[in-house]
């Protein structure tokens, strides 16, 4: 079973890589009003079906993939 | 009777870089600094035990997100949770935040740069181990060296948690916030470096007022228990 994690800073936390990613978009002429830089983990786990894969990594996400006080979490299952 | 010698042991993570420092200024301040590696399940009698600076784990994923989980925080967190003095510094304080003995989270710096200098800081509370051969409201000049050191306090912060603070704010710490203690007092975490700091020749010799703090009260804890 494949998941995919995505960590984004949570909305109202300064995140200063995503300024600088939309000042640099906005200097090669981009129209960007925001941006905000987060993480992408890719995971391959042994699980009974998608809902026991999607439990699984959910827990993953809760001890260690993301921090609770900083950062919002997605999980996705793709097969 | 001599003065006893309180032992206090300073833990090195696979990419600790001030384990050195930290057990060298504790040893100048008459402790008996002892070693941990970080694989101990348990501490070897300590009075007090200090986290130090560096880049424990490569900082993968973030700051302190894995040293959370070796043998020895384990062992730190039953010594913080039966009321023993813990100190973290900068790494130390990142891997405390992330093990939740600590509250709040340290970040990116919003410049994105490296801060490497002195910098003044403000003493907030003189009431603690790790304070109390500083007067409220004494300014100390600590060498600060980080890229992830923007605190980010939880928002029930009780602000006299807050155990020093930042005159020029280096790394954009929420409130200045470069130091904090838990409820109970007995843990702390800074982001500047005293161990740097405990001789006229490396600039400053502030930081020994802190380490010192400690080893006057780790000493109290040998003779109470005496």
């Amino acid at each position: 079973m494949k998941a995919t994690v995505l960590v984004r800073p949570k909305p109202g936390i300064l995140d200063p890589q995503g300024e600088a990613v939309g000042s640099a978009l906005g200097q090669l002429g981009f129209d960007v009003r925001d941006a905000r830089v987060g993480k992408v983990i890719d995971l391959e786990l042994e699980a009974a079906d998608e809902t026991a894969a999607k439990a699984e990594v959910q827990r993953m996400c809760e001890r260690l993939l993301a921090n609770p006080l900083i950062e919002s979490y997605e999980v996705e299952i793709v097969g | 009777m001599a003065s006893p010698q309180p032992r206090i042991g300073v833990v090195t993570y696979p990419g600790s870089q001030d384990d050195r420092d930290a057990l060298w200024a504790l040893a100048a301040l008459d402790a008996e600094a002892v070693p941990v590696w970080h694989e101990e399940r348990e501490l070897p009698d300590l009075d007090a035990v200090v986290l130090p600076g560096g880049f424990s784990y490569g900082d993968h994923l973030r700051c302190g997100a894995i040293a959370r989980f070796s043998p020895a925080t384990a062992a730190v967190r039953e010594l913080a949770d039966a009321g023993g003095l813990v100190l973290g510094i900068c790494n130390g304080f990142q891997i405390l935040c992330e093990a939740g003995l600590l509250p709040g989270a340290l970040l990116r710096n919003e410049s994105l740069r490296f801060v490497c200098r002195d910098v003044p800081v403000t003493v907030e509370r003189n009431d603690l181990p790790f304070t109390s051969r500083c007067t409220t409201g004494r300014r100390l000049v600590l060498p600060v060296k980080h890229g992830d050191g923007r605190y980010l306090p939880p928002p029930d912060l009780d602000p006299a948690q807050v155990v020093l603070r930042y005159v020029d704010n280096p790394n954009g710490s929420v409130g200045g916030i470069a130091g904090v203690c838990n409820e109970a007092g007995n843990v702390m975490g800074l982001m500047p470096h005293p161990e740097h700091a405990v001789d006229p020749l490396l600039g400053s010799d502030d930081g020994a007022l802190l380490l010192a703090s400690l080893v006057d009260a780790a000493r109290g804890r040998v003779l109470a228990a005496i």
